[in-house]
């Protein structure tokens, strides 16, 4: 059976409008990338260091990063040569393969960990205008959705406008948002925040932070301050801590993904502004290098526009037109 | 920095040809891939990646790097060369209406910096040009994108204006310049909304305004750790709107910023500025020919010396080379010294700015804690005139009231009176060391 085959199978029980969003958002990925492997597929019909090389050009404008994209080139030479694939239209599956395996290895660890005795602490990092406020706008939203009660905590007591913003966010949901004044000690907030998810016994207090580049050691230790302060208030607390991260970025989403783990352990990642013209594939390389899930991601301005990250639908998403393509065979 | 630099890349490659004696085509295209895998990790796009990799090739290939004793330098030379010839090498200013106001509207993606930047370069061109500027909050989608401005003209203490989240931003715009033409402001900032570029509703409301207000400059605000993707953004905001030039932000991330590269090279338009932190005035002129180095890893030696020489006081510096000759070193010349480095910003900042700083072992990572140097001056505030005069004095009682007032330990206290000593005693041998010189030809220094 075809690797097409066998994902369409696993996808067919899906929900239409998760893959149908994630075809949305991802339309301009799947355009890209996906084109460009076909258009590869058919210029070169022999698998040789020519076609390894542009594909190598088109991971590489995909942000995957050299590294990655190296190693993924070295599998599937490997592959290429043991399958004993000669033309590049049996290497197409290959490609789509090697590319899932690499983002699909435990289907629970994408999961959020909530604690399923008592609130549910996440704590939210990330460098400065990745989209930290408006993701827990959108976070708040979803398990107040689920029927959950939501406290959000005001953490952000540096950026001007901050805390405004998280409250808009928090009146659009319908949850209350616990905020000191600008200026004031974000563990302060965060303690305060804790306190009164205590004695309202809420499922899940979101507690935002300032924006940060992973390089200002000061910062990174007011976090780990933060971090430890939710962790005394409440043992086995925060239940996640995730890094938002903006699909735009470069290479340097691993050093924000290395620093900020660090300092808070960080469980996992939401990749936001997944709706641009930007490829997404830092995914592929944190995933490789730093071995961290993504949990979720965001694709608008919407407050639906949130989806926890599905490994399948998102490769589904990146290849449905090489899907429709090669599932030609299929029907 | 988290890649290891082009330098040492490069070095590594020559130790692979080192043996042969001649330099062959081959040996070129080894290099050459370094420089295309190091720019590649600096996040310049691809395609110029290509192009210039191929610019390269041709100067490289030609004689004056086969036949080079150095075939090494000269690479790093040719690719320096090419690069700067690609960024430019003039810093690029402000367009200033010939007739004010000035009007100058900012554009970009989400999460870029807009706001931010707003408030730096009103803050700049008012401390630098001496003017008086009005900031108009055009951002009616993020929520509080407008109290975000207000508070940022509150700490700048300069106007703000805004028509309130409901109004449809041309009509901001149209109605800020008026403003400041009533109000006789000589410059305009328009703070629009971030907006992806591919949406092409909200790009047409920015060449609505655009059409309204004139602007002299359509300022590209761009996140310096942008990613490949960085040549679509520029490309269509250029296409949309013929922008002006670009203010590259979060520069003081540990980001190697090759997107300038990419956005420089599908544009053509100029880089203005560059924000480095996440104070008002973190601001400067953009210098095409760092930033090249900085791509490469070469260290940005220029702006080094050029920030010490703006935060050392020269005059203090011939006293206290004075004071080392004769020394009469004191505890309170050491704190002085100590807040004139603190002047110059954060020391990793300047650590990473000295080139084959990354060589250095142990201090590829190294972090210095800024905590670290205001304890050693609490703990030199807190001394007597006369105890910072002749540190001998301070017997175990004054230690204690030290360390209490300073909120420090006593050991610490200990700590910073062995360092000066050992300073001094150092001083001492390095005094010693060139008048022994002059007399005997003598070193007298301990492992000699």
């Amino acid at each position: 059976m075809s690797f097409f085959k066998k994902l369409k199978e696993k996808l067919a029980g899906q929900k239409e409008s998760v893959t149908s969003k994630f075809k949305d958002g991802l339309s301009k990925t799947r355009h890209s990338v996906a084109q460009k492997v076909n258009n590869l597929v058919k210029r070169y019909r022999k698998v040789d260091e020519e076609f390894f090389e542009e594909l190598e050009e088109i991971l590489i404008t995909a942000d995957v990063g050299v590294h990655t994209v190296m190693d993924l080139i070295d599998e599937l030479k490997d592959q290429a040569r043991s399958r004993n694939i000669k033309e590049t239209s049996e290497l197409q599956d290959v490609i789509i393969e090697v590319l899932a395996k690499m983002l699909t290895k435990d289907e629970e660890e994408t999961k959020l960990r909530l604690n399923p005795d008592g609130t549910t602490v996440i704590l939210m990092v990330g460098v400065n205008g990745v989209g930290k406020t408006t993701t827990i706008g959108k976070l708040a939203n979803r398990f107040k959705q689920e029927g959950k009660s939501v406290l959000l905590a005001a953490g952000d007591t540096f950026r001007a406008g901050a805390i405004d913003q998280l409250e808009v966010w928090g009146k659009r949901a319908g949850v209350d948002v616990i905020k000191h004044q600008e200026g004031s000690d974000p563990a302060a907030v965060i303690y305060d925040a804790l306190q009164a998810a205590k004695s309202r016994k809420v499922d899940v207090l979101i507690c935002d932070t300032a924006g940060r580049l992973q390089n200002k050691v000061n910062l990174m230790k007011e976090l780990e301050k933060v971090k430890r302060v939710i962790s005394r208030e409440f043992p086995g607390a925060p239940h996640e801590v995730l890094l938002a991260l903006d699909a735009t970025t470069g290479q340097n989403a691993l050093s924000q993904a290395k620093e900020f783990g660090k300092a808070t352990d960080v469980t996992g990642i939401v990749l936001t502004k997944l709706d641009g013209t930007a490829k997404g594939g830092i995914v592929f390389a944190i995933r490789h290098e730093l071995d961290l899930p993504v949990k979720f991601v965001t694709l608008g301005e919407g407050i639906d526009d949130i989806q926890p990250f599905d490994a399948d639908a998102f490769v589904y998403g990146l290849f449905s037109e090489m899907m429709t393509e090669a599932g030609g065979d299929a029907e | 920095m988290a890649f290891e630099s082009l330098a040492d890349r490069l070095q590594e490659t020559f130790k692979k040809i080192r043996g042969k004696g001649k330099v062959s085509e081959a040996d070129v295209k080894e290099m050459t891939r370094e420089v295309r895998l190091a720019l590649l990790e600096a996040d310049v796009n691809f395609k110029v990646v290509k192009d210039f990799i191929n610019k390269v090739k041709e100067r490289a290939v030609g004689q004056e790097v086969l036949k080079s004793l150095t075939p090494g330098q000269q690479v790093i030379k040719v690719v320096q060369d090419e690069l700067t010839e690609l960024m430019g090498s003039e810093v690029s200013k402000l367009k200033i209406a010939q007739k004010p106001p000035t009007v100058i509207m900012l554009v970009g993606l989400q999460g870029a910096g807009k706001t931010t930047t707003t408030g730096k370069l009103a803050n700049y061109v008012r401390k630098q040009l001496n003017k008086n500027p009005l900031l108009v909050a055009a951002d009616v989608y993020r929520p509080a994108a407008i109290k975000q401005l207000e508070t940022l003209g509150k700490q700048l203490n300069m106007p703000v204006f805004s028509l309130g989240d409901q109004a449809n931003p041309v009509d901001i715009a149209k109605q800020g310049l008026e403003k400041a033409k009533a109000d006789h402001h000589d410059i305009v900032f328009i703070d629009t909304a971030g907006r992806l570029h591919i949406d092409e509703a909200m790009m047409e409301e920015l060449r609505q305004i655009k059409a309204a207000v004139n602007p002299d400059e359509v300022i590209l605000v761009v996140d310096a750790m942008t990613g490949q993707d960085a040549v679509n953004v520029a490309e269509s905001f250029n296409e949309s709107l013929d922008i002006t030039g670009v203010i590259l932000t979060k520069l003081d991330a540990d980001t190697r910023g090759g997107a300038a590269l990419s956005v420089k090279a599908v544009t053509g338009k100029p880089i203005k500025f560059a924000a480095t932190g996440e104070k008002l005035d973190a601001l400067e002129p953009f210098y095409p020919d760092r930033m090249a180095s900085r791509i490469l890893g070469m260290g940005d030696v220029l702006s080094l010396i050029e920030k010490a020489q703006a935060s050392v006081d020269e005059e203090k510096a011939k006293e206290m080379e004075k004071k080392l000759r004769d020394l009469s070193f004191t505890l309170d010349d050491f704190l002085d010294q100590l807040a004139q480095i603190r002047k110059m910003g954060p020391l990793e900042d300047l650590l990473a700015m000295m080139p084959g700083m990354n060589k250095v072992k142990g201090l590829k990572n190294v972090k210095i804690d800024e905590k670290q140097l205001s304890h050693i001056e609490a703990i030199i505030r807190s001394m007597t005139p006369q105890e910072k005069a002749d540190p001998d004095i301070i017997n175990a009682s004054r230690k204690k009231r030290i360390a209490n007032g300073s909120g420090t330990s006593i050991q610490d206290v200990n700590r910073l009176l062995k360092q000066f000593k050992d300073m001094k005693k150092m001083m001492k041998q390095m005094m010693g060391m060139t008048k022994g010189k002059k007399k005997k030809g003598l070193f007298n220094l301990p492992f000699m």
